[in-house]
């Protein structure tokens, strides 16, 4: 990324910052790659020379959207995704900072690797990248990865993607030795045994459906012993993603408690249930599965109330070759970089949640929790931003789609709100070129 | 040579020495003043004294050992004891009954010394109760190693002149060591002031109240230190159980020149042995000017010496008549 030195005035906007509670009618100064200044008062000391003006004409400017749920194909899946095609996704989706999950083929656990993914990155991304190091070696749940030496190397957190750290002793050590470096563990908590093998959501659909089902409590008792092993080892924990009101409820005493835990969700369970699995839209089968209606509401609150922070798209390219197969038999995940935000504002014009709450979530929020200086407009912070229209509807289209893989949960359907222009560094990517 | 003394003596009025714990100062400085002696003895061409010549000791070691062993039985050769050596391999010995069996066997050989190793805490106390003789604890589990923190607390002593008023820092492995154990007790009552330095999963739990400063940053623990105490890790817990590997221990917790210029200039460093160059401690600084860990083996059999002469003199003249 290379980091651009022409000055840029953003006027005509409204300006949201959810770091500093600003949402105004006023200007965004950028040069030399970082904020100079942002807000009604923004041009008072007068536009810098030479600077490129932009007229938003009335449209948001907000910081760029921070994912911590990325996986990309590369390395060993190529041809589902690479850091590249990744990146494109996600400076069309207004997403200008991406955490990528180490479940590649190799599994990110070797600082070697992590100074790998900096490398391409470096050379092929058009936003900025972040990679997450296993938490375990090769993920499996049962030796604790070289924490201290990969975060060196530049790995962000530590997690070990959709596989849960099944025995209490490791995930307790793990916590224990991560306080040392400061580092931040990422886990999604699941009891695989209960969980079985079920495919989705347990209950009427499931059974009608004659899928396996996997309960609630194979994630909320999950949630439930991390929090006592929180308590124990003191560590810094961030739930990958909850899907059920009783994972919320969990984390909520915890926090009461005073435990260093925050939590995350994916913009599907936001905005998705298990009905819209349909006629066994393979698509929409994910880990943890799409739930009800009720608990989609209910997480939906825990999200208002404050109680999950951070959003991610869960970003998690699928092709024909792994999902093209009977719904027990597919594999899980979807796209999401590039409507994540689109998604989200579902829930802004339903009144669920307002519009700088909802891109708190998405930018302050996870930059917080990562420790990065972005994810806000506060003066000498990265200009990574987003020029976004919240009224402009569009239609998801799988051939636009940048991704490699078209795995979208929200095919042909019409999203509100749409990224403009996406700024990186300073540096303005042309959407429309993408 | 006739012994009427039944009691024991005030200096060090112990019948076993199963711990650090329960050691009074004063007869803790009694040992350390009897090993100097002793020290002189072992550099003298004609090293054996006398004050045993008649006795038996029974070195009886359920987990393998070459340097306690050998250093326990030059020692009670030196003073002129009958010494006997019993490796009672792990896998032919439960523990429970059999333990007691084994007790109950050797006290019939009416032996007057007993020194222990076993690979479970307490089960040296448990032995201590069904014998005669007098008892010392060459190491029970992670519990305790009295005469390893003694022969520390020589070997500080000669070079620094005392123990208290020092900083000294015990590294590595806290949680699984007997060696740390003994050395917090001993040098905290000898008025030392006491780091222990670990990866926090290497800490056990209530460390905090143990009377020592606690520290997971290398560089910050060993500031203004007089002494570091390097332990050794167990391969089995270099890869992924308590620390991810080798490297990464080194690495953060490993004795290399670079963190130990944070401690005194003239500090010392000290290691109980076997080292694991490489992993707790880099070779330069294990063979280097600062470096005590040869000398703590030759301390190692004045402090079994003095121990062996202390437990000897307090032996009752007929205990194997009395009743137990």
């Amino acid at each position: 990324m290379k980091t651009s030195e022409t000055p840029l005035v953003l006027k005509n906007a409204r300006v949201i910052d959810p770091a500093s509670n600003i949402d105004e009618a006023g200007s965004v100064i950028v040069n030399n790659g970082v904020i100079v200044a942002a807000g009604e008062n923004a041009l008072n000391q007068g536009a810098p020379e030479d600077a490129k003006i932009i007229d938003c004409k009335g449209a948001v400017v907000a910081p760029g959207l921070i994912d911590m749920g990325v996986s990309v194909g590369e390395p060993g899946a190529e041809h589902r995704e690479t850091l590249e095609s990744a990146s494109q996704a996600a400076a069309v989706g207004g997403v200008t900072t991406i955490v990528t999950s180490p479940n590649t083929d190799p599994v990110i656990d070797d600082p070697a690797l992590v100074d790998f993914m900096l490398r391409r990155a470096r050379d092929t991304a058009m936003v900025k990248v972040h990679p997450m190091a296993a938490l375990t070696k090769g993920l499996a749940g049962k030796e604790m990865s070289e924490l201290g030496l990969l975060q060196e190397a530049g790995a962000i957190a530590f997690s070990n993607d959709k596989q849960p750290v099944t025995n209490s002793s490791v995930l307790l050590r793990l916590l224990t030795y991560a306080r040392d470096f400061d580092a931040l563990v990422v886990h999604q908590a699941q009891d695989k045994d209960l969980a079985g093998s079920g495919v989705m959501n347990s209950g009427l659909r499931a059974s009608w459906l004659g899928l396996g089902g996997i309960p609630h409590e194979a994630e909320f008792i999950a949630i439930e012993r991390d929090m006592r092993l929180l308590a124990m080892a003191k560590g810094k924990y961030h739930a990958r993603l909850i899907s059920c009101p009783q994972s919320a409820q969990a984390i909520q005493k915890a926090k009461g408690d005073g435990l260093n835990v925050t939590a995350g969700i994916s913009i599907n369970h936001l905005t998705l249930n298990e009905n819209d699995i349909g006629p066994y839209r393979t698509f929409h089968k994910m880990s943890p599965p799409l739930r009800t209606e009720d608990d989609r509401q209910a997480m939906v609150q825990a999200l208002a109330d404050g109680t999950i922070d951070i959003i991610m798209s869960d970003h998690n390219p699928q092709d024909v070759e792994t999902k093209r197969h009977p719904f027990a038999e597919a594999e899980d995940g979807a796209l999401g970089l590039e409507t994540m935000l689109g998604a989200g504002m579902r829930l802004v014009l339903n009144g669920d949640i307002s519009l700088p709450k909802l891109l708190a979530t998405m930018t302050c929020n996870p930059a917080d929790r990562l420790g990065l200086a972005s994810g806000r407009l506060t003066k000498g912070a990265p200009a990574d931003l987003i020029i976004f229209d919240p009224q402009k509807p569009w239609v998801v289209e799988k051939d636009k789609i940048r991704s490699r893989s078209k795995n979208t949960p929200f095919e042909d359907e019409t999203l509100t709100g749409r990224v403009l222009t996406t700024i990186v560094a300073g540096g303005i990517l042309d959407n429309d070129a993408i | 040579m006739s012994k009427k003394t039944t009691h024991r003596s005030s200096a060090f009025p112990h019948r076993h020495l199963l711990g650090i714990e329960g050691l009074q100062p004063p007869h803790i400085s009694y040992l350390l003043d009897l090993a100097d002696e002793a020290v002189e003895v072992s550099r003298q061409v004609e090293k054996q004294k006398a004050v045993l010549r008649g006795r038996t000791q029974i070195n009886l070691f359920f987990e393998a050992s070459t340097r306690t062993q050998s250093s326990f039985e030059l020692a009670g050769k030196r003073l002129g004891a009958d010494v006997m050596n019993m490796s009672v391999s792990t896998s032919s010995v439960k523990k429970g009954e059999t333990l007691i069996d084994t007790a109950a066997t050797l006290n019939a050989m009416r032996p007057d010394l007993l020194v222990v190793r076993h690979h479970a805490a307490g089960a040296v106390h448990l032995l201590a109760r069904k014998v005669g003789c007098a008892v010392v604890n060459a190491g029970d589990g992670p519990h305790e190693h009295p005469t390893q923190a003694l022969l520390d607390a020589l070997t500080i002593r000669r070079h620094k002149g005392t123990l208290g008023g020092l900083t000294v820092a015990i590294c590595g492995d806290i949680r699984h060591s007997r060696v740390a154990r003994s050395n917090i007790i001993l040098l905290s009552n000898m008025g030392a002031r006491v780091r222990v330095i670990a990866p926090s999963t290497l800490l056990p739990s209530g460390i905090h109240s143990m009377g020592v400063e606690v520290f997971t940053d290398m560089r910050e623990g060993l500031k203004g230190c007089d002494i570091v105490m390097m332990l050794r890790l167990q391969r089995e817990r270099m890869s992924g159980a308590f620390v991810p590997s080798v490297r990464e221990y080194f690495r953060y917790h490993g004795l290399d020149a670079e963190k130990l210029s944070y401690a005194k200039p003239d500090a010392l460093v000290m290691h109980p042995g076997p080292m694991n160059r490489g992993v707790e401690i880099a070779a330069e600084i294990a063979d280097g000017p600062q470096s005590l860990i040869r000398e703590q083996v030759e301390m190692g059999v004045a402090i079994r010496m003095a121990v062996l002469e202390a437990l000897a003199s307090n032996l009752p003249e007929n205990m194997y008549d009395t009743e137990h």
